[in-house]
């Protein structure tokens, strides 16, 4: 929905601006900036660096200048790369976090990574457990909970791949899953329609939980119908690059292909812009609550209930032994 | 200074065998077989007309003046498509080595026919994910087992997210690890290439890996009708030598470097593959007669039935 203000409808709005979108202002901490923690997950070669780089208009993961060949090919392991970036989103502070997971699905037998990742997030599910628990609490403690876990989805055209579907599946009920389509520039528009649309079934027939943009106020109407577009658009189909032109005299976000310019913050060439809209203003607050009051809760009775203690479960002493185990 | 009296001054025309063996090439035609390797979801299917669930190929004739190509495309569905892709290139590798065995068989039959049909696999065009920075560890260990036995030609499908600088990078990339890992790729270098060969060659070279954007669509621009892709910021053609290298690679493969590419299948991955199975089966009759001899058991059979090697004369290999 692009709320032009008489706008030239083919010209990308400069990336800088946001004055023709309705902003959010459910925000808290505004002062000291709210953390945000958002985990990359996908192969290699399907834009999360880029992605990134994109979201933060700036060069947060340099490509890793690998010059000699003996080393390009050896499948690392995968690992759990930390980034932070200050954010100003609309006079908002924001500290994103960030942690990539370059190694993922590269290798020749990749089915280590879900556990990985899955470990991941449960520790610092358990850190935040362990705090919560103790006789002193600290109150500047750092929340490092992945708020948001963006999957980068390979455009085949096709459908998802079983490392797609294992990954959501195992996941989804620790992280606030949302699928992105990276490189998405390959499809054309018929094809990233149907593609979308088979993705969208197969994740349905697999019972993956995803963040779906849920109502929490059925009487915010503009709500309700803005998360309902946004649930249409899933995955969101991105271009990231690094690239800026000049265009008119303002800074435009382009890749050049012999056949025609790809604008990243054209709506119509990619989601791009929406989904970073998403990410740090208009469900910012959302991913943040449900992580906290829904999937770590749901953790927190997971772990506690599986405690064979003596006691009934919910007893503090039941705690204090849990948090010993 | 007058010309030497043992000059032919009459014309024979022995030149016209040039024409009498095209001819008879031309009548057989020519059978090309071609074996697709990579994920689905890489633009395999652009290629070929049906989709299959396993491993079996695909026909379309191809006429052109007179000269008829059977062109034979078989599909590797599920490839690289697991969590766990260990030993996901043993069934490709099987069909190939099982096209070479079934010839033998045929070739070493007492009565055979004239003309052995040939279903070798002569080309295998190896599919690179356009995103990756280089090869991948699975293509490493593909490449190298596929190029032992078959005519490998690398090519990325669906280019059409790569920018002419990414693409002319990873083409880089992609040829320094061929070097460094020693995957001989098809064409060969020979001794015997004339210099015209060796610049055709040189020049094929340089393309590799073919980025090519492939489409069954035909689309309208400007009037006219054209094979290619409509993005929503312009149109790709894949005739086009700027948006795509199709055309090198059809000209490569059907023009240009077609009978190379079945003869060196014939004389070069097929030989080999005979030497090693008719190697095995001589050792084998020697453990055979041990076996017999001192009453074990007999050892385990080879690719190409010995009951087809029993009036074989074993000549020295």
């Amino acid at each position: 929905m692009k709320e032009g203000s008489g706008e030239d409808q083919n010209v990308a709005p400069s990336m800088y601006s946001h004055v023709s979108r309705p902003s959010s202002h459910r925000n808290k901490n505004a002062r000291k900036g709210l953390p945000f923690n958002v985990m990359l997950v996908g192969e290699s070669g399907l834009g999360r660096k880029t992605f990134l780089n994109t979201l933060c208009e700036s060069t947060v993961i340099t490509a890793s200048e690998v010059t000699n060949a003996e080393q390009a090919h050896i499948a690392e392991p995968m690992q759990f790369k930390n980034y932070t970036v200050e954010m100003d989103e609309d006079g908002m502070k924001i500290i994103l976090n960030i942690v990539d997971t370059p190694g993922f699905g590269d290798g020749i037998d990749n089915e280590q990574c879900f556990m990985q990742i899955q470990e991941h997030l449960e520790l610092q599910f358990d850190s935040v457990l362990a705090e919560e628990n103790r006789i002193k609490r600290n109150t500047k403690f750092n929340d490092s909970r992945i708020h948001a876990l963006l999957y980068f989805i390979s455009p085949t055209g096709h459908s998802l791949r079983e490392i797609d579907i294992e990954l959501m599946k195992r996941l989804g009920s620790r992280a606030n899953i949302i699928p992105v389509i990276g490189r998405s520039d390959s499809l054309t528009p018929r094809e990233l329609v149907l593609f979308k649309q088979r993705v969208m079934s197969d994740i349905v027939s697999h019972n993956i939980s995803l963040f779906n943009f849920p109502d929490l106020n059925d009487e915010d109407e503009d709500a309700v119908e803005e998360n309902s577009e946004l649930r249409a658009m899933l995955p969101f189909a991105v271009v990231g690059c690094e690239e800026v032109i000049n265009e008119d005299g303002r800074p435009v976000r382009v890749r050049n292909y012999p056949w025609g310019v790809v604008q990243v913050d054209n709506d119509e060439h990619s989601d791009f812009d929406r989904l970073r809209y998403v990410l740090l203003n208009s469900h910012i607050s959302d991913l943040r609550d449900r992580t906290q009051n829904e999937l770590y809760e749901i953790y927190r009775t997971e772990k506690l209930s599986g405690n064979t203690s003596v006691l009934a479960n919910n007893t503090s002493q039941a705690v204090i032994s849990a948090i010993g185990a | 200074m007058s010309a030497p009296a043992n000059d032919v001054q009459d014309y024979v025309g022995f030149d016209t065998i040039t024409q009498q063996m095209e001819r008879k090439f031309l009548k057989r035609g020519f059978n090309l077989n071609v074996i697709l390797v990579g994920e689905s979801g890489m633009g395999k299917s652009t290629l070929v007309i049906r989709k299959t669930t396993e491993i079996a190929p695909v026909t379309q004739m191809l006429e052109e003046n007179g000269v008829r190509v059977k062109l034979t495309i078989v599909d590797t569905p599920g490839f690289g498509d697991q969590c766990n892709n260990e030993g996901c290139w043993v069934p490709v590798i099987k069909y190939i080595k099982d096209q070479h065995a079934a010839y033998l068989e045929r070739e070493l039959k007492p009565n055979r026919e004239r003309i052995i049909v040939d279903t070798r696999v002569h080309a295998c065009l190896y599919f690179l994910n356009p995103g990756s920075r280089g090869l991948r560890p699975l293509d490493v260990e593909v490449l190298k087992r596929l190029t032992e036995v078959t005519n490998v030609i690398p090519v990325i499908a669906k280019s059409d997210s790569m920018t002419i600088e990414e693409r002319t990078a990873f083409k880089r990339h992609i040829k320094e690890e061929l070097a460094f890992h020693r995957i001989m790729l098809f064409p060969y270098a020979s001794d015997d290439d004339a210099d015209d060969d060796r610049v055709l060659n040189a020049s094929i070279r340089e393309l590799i890996p073919f980025a090519v954007v492939g489409s069954e669509e035909v689309i309208e621009v400007e009037g006219k009708l054209i094979r290619g892709r409509r993005h929503g910021w312009g149109v790709i053609n894949i005739f086009d030598e700027t948006h795509s290298d199709f055309v090198h690679l059809r000209n490569f493969m059907l023009r240009t470097h077609l009978s190379d590419l079945i003869e060196v299948t014939s004389q070069r991955h097929y030989e080999q593959f005979r030497t090693s199975q008719l190697r095995q089966i001589k050792e084998l009759r020697a453990q055979q007669a041990a076996a017999a001899a001192s009453g074990g058991a007999p050892p385990a059979q080879p690719q190409v039935p010995l009951s087809v090697m029993q009036h074989q004369p074993m000549t020295q290999v």
